[in-house]
């Protein structure tokens, strides 16, 4: 199913959910929302879902607009974080209550259920009540819930948060197969950008209630858009740094108290348009080196393979991934390099790159 | 050695004493002035007369078992009676039932104009005791008995009027304790359940009723037990043995009869308990679920 959002807000009273989101999902697409808590990812979601009545704009499925349309209606399914279980059935119940709705014929509602339990791994189940169920056994029963219609979209709304971490590992690959197999257009919600990463075709990251962006996983890594983009996206988030961009015998300078790093001419020159500029560079594209910008090292957090290293150059903190064999520890005299073929320029006042338009 | 193993064998004892067996021996001696007191009602409705709880006969021997006490069941009045207290008892359980579920789900869910007045108005109201509305009601039933049809079933001195006036009276406590338990289910099952193609109405009847059912079964028998056993509201507006209740009559038997039919009056009031005992059993199943965590009353 395509589904096209068009300046689609929700407000109560002068409190706004939603704001003039515009988004085009194409058919079998997996979008993922992505924002911090309170940015408006549920709010959209149901109006997508059709629980929440938009305050203005069109959502369109198909070509179709269906502001209107009941939820039942809309041949969706959906995923709660909460799951959400009908806490009185049992598993076969939950599943098939979707097609019991439908007045489907009793063999083909207990076939279909049936399949769809085998599909999600808890066939042998069916008569267990949700309470007697583990958190993961759960999240298959309402993903079998949500999957029995065969719907034409199907919503997440943080449907991984609940289980614990090892579990979220491996139901996320498990989604993304069923989905890739099933070719179900998604919408998949989530504030953890390691899920929208590995997960998204392509992510809509929000704030405030706002779309900043609406691009594939590596775009939006590579070149991020806004400085709230360069640092959601991306584990241990971008280091910033106010600089001033100049060019100086045919090469580009960054500059500001202790530093002092020469930066790619594409770049450097879109960025000294600018009298004064962010620059954010991520804690991989640094390094400890032999040569470069001199600091102390601040603080040494293992993070298992590497080690994450704080810098303090000249005042500012830089975050570093470094090899763990180097043994550095507090108070070492270090000297960094920064890989500036990454480096991103953000415009301070408005937030927006200085690179990427 | 053998000493460690003994030491550990009585601390265990103790504990399950402790933790077992000690709260039953407390439980029954705070119960027991009313087990006591209900085991004298039971010898008592059997026997001519008692001496504490001994049953005594005519001439002071032990015995003296007798039916004498139950003769008032051959009495129609008593019938009549019964069948008052029944139908109010069971009007309340529907009238304060559907219209509290109705209004409690309402008041959890949605966002009406005046939907925080209608709520401090709740409140205040279960701070009037009946005693202080007497005469208002009374007012108002004169009025109710003037308007032609209904005023023939809902007026003053017709029990459908204590039935009506019963049900008003309870239904602030009703409709708040069902919006607290609508309260306690989360959202999410609803909208998976519109998402799943059920309408509102069998979102309300299929999920979320059975969800409450604990908190149904509480708010029935409460409501039971007021309707059965109320005195104030059918003593006061009715007149005349056609429409009084079952305590109401208790309350002339009595009042009639001499001392020496205790034994007799003791016998009416076991009648009188009898529906409730039983309307009890069939609802402790999910009234028992309450206390174990089943849903939870609340704001
Ligand atoms: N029913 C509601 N009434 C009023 N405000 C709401 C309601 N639902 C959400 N909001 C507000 O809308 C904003 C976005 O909420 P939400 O969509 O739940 O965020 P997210 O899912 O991204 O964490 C929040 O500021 C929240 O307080
Ligand atoms: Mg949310």
């Amino acid at each position: 199913m395509k589904v096209e959002l068009e300046n689609l807000s929700k407000r109560w009273g002068n409190v706004y959910g939603a704001r003039g989101v515009d988004l085009d999902i194409k058919d079998g697409e997996f979008v993922v929302f992505l924002g911090p808590s309170g940015c408006g990812k549920t709010t959209t979601l149901l109006m997508v879902a059709g629980i929440y009545k938009p305050s203005e704009g069109l959502i369109h499925f198909d070509g179709q607009v269906v502001n209107t349309v009941a939820p039942k209606d809309r041949n969706i399914g959906m995923v709660f974080q909460s799951y959400a279980l009908y806490p009185h059935m049992d598993v076969f119940h939950n599943i098939s209550y979707p097609l019991k709705l439908q007045k489907a014929p009793k063999a083909e509602m207990e076939e279909r259920t049936q399949r769809v339990a085998d599909m999600m791994g808890i066939g042998h189940l069916m008569e267990r009540k949700p309470a007697m169920l583990s958190g993961g056994q759960q999240q298959r029963v309402a993903l079998g819930r949500a999957l029995v219609k065969e719907p034409g979209l199907l919503l997440f709304d943080e449907p991984l948060s609940n289980l614990d971490a090892r579990l979220r590992l491996s139901m996320r690959s498990e989604i993304k197969r069923l989905q890739l197999e099933l070719g179900i257009t998604s919408i998949y919600v989530t504030h953890d950008q390691v899920e929208a990463m590995t997960m998204a075709d392509r992510i809509a990251v929000m704030k405030d209630g706002q779309l900043q962006a609406f691009a594939t996983p590596e775009e939006l890594y590579d070149r991020p858009r806004t400085m709230f983009i360069g640092g959601f996206v991306g584990n241990p988030p971008m280091n910033f740094a106010e600089v001033a961009v100049s060019r100086r015998n045919d090469s580009f300078h960054a500059r500001r108290e202790g530093l002092d790093v020469v930066v790619p001419s594409d770049r450097g020159e879109k960025a000294s348009a600018s009298d004064k500029g962010i620059m954010g560079i991520r804690p991989e594209d640094v390094t400890i080196a032999d040569e470069g910008v001199s600091g102390e090292v601040f603080v040494v957090e293992p993070l298992g393979r590497d080690h994450l290293v704080t810098v303090d150059i000249a005042g500012i903190y830089v975050h570093v991934l470094a090899d763990p064999a180097l043994g550095l520890h507090i108070g070492d005299k270090v000297k960094v390099n920064f890989n500036t073929s990454k480096v991103q320029f953000f415009n301070p006042e408005t937030e927006q790159s200085l690179l990427w338009a | 050695m053998t000493t460690g193993t003994i030491e550990t064998g009585r601390k265990a004892g103790l504990q399950r004493f402790l933790g077992q067996t000690l709260p039953y021996i407390l439980l029954i001696i705070t119960i027991l002035p009313i087990i006591i007191g209900y085991a004298w009602i039971l010898i008592a409705t059997f026997s001519v007369r008692t001496e504490g709880l001994v049953p005594k006969d005519a001439n002071g021997n032990i015995g003296g078992f007798t039916l004498q006490n139950w003769s008032f069941l051959n009495d129609p009045m008593i019938w009549r009676a019964t069948l008052n207290s029944f139908t109010i008892a069971i009007g309340m359980v529907i009238g304060v039932g559907v219209v509290s579920t109705l209004m409690g789900y309402a008041l959890s869910r949605m966002n009406f104009a005046g939907r925080k007045g209608l709520l401090g108005m709740i409140i205040v109201l279960q701070a009037f005791r009946a005693e202080m509305l007497l005469i208002a009601i009374f007012q108002v039933l004169v009025f109710i008995a003037g308007i032609p049809l209904i005023g023939k079933s809902f007026g003053f001195n017709t029990v459908g009027g204590v039935a009506f006036v019963m049900i008003a009276l309870q239904l602030p406590l009703g409709v708040w304790l069902m919006k607290g338990f609508f309260d306690n289910i989360s959202w999410d099952m609803e909208r998976a359940a519109l998402i799943d193609g059920a309408s509102r109405f069998r979102v309300w009847w299929e999920i979320i009723i059975p969800l409450i059912k604990p908190g149904i079964a509480a708010l029935a028998i409460f409501n039971f037990i007021q309707g059965w056993s109320n005195y104030l509201i059918a003593a006061t507006f009715t007149i005349g043995t056609k429409v009084s209740t079952l305590p109401v009559f208790l309350n002339q038997f009595s009042g009639d009869t001499s001392l020496a039919s205790w034994n007799s009056v003791a016998a009416l009031g076991m009648f009188q308990l009898i529906p409730v005992m039983i309307f009890f059993i069939f609802t402790q199943e999910a009234l028992l679920s309450i206390y174990g965590g089943g849903a939870k009353g609340g704001v």
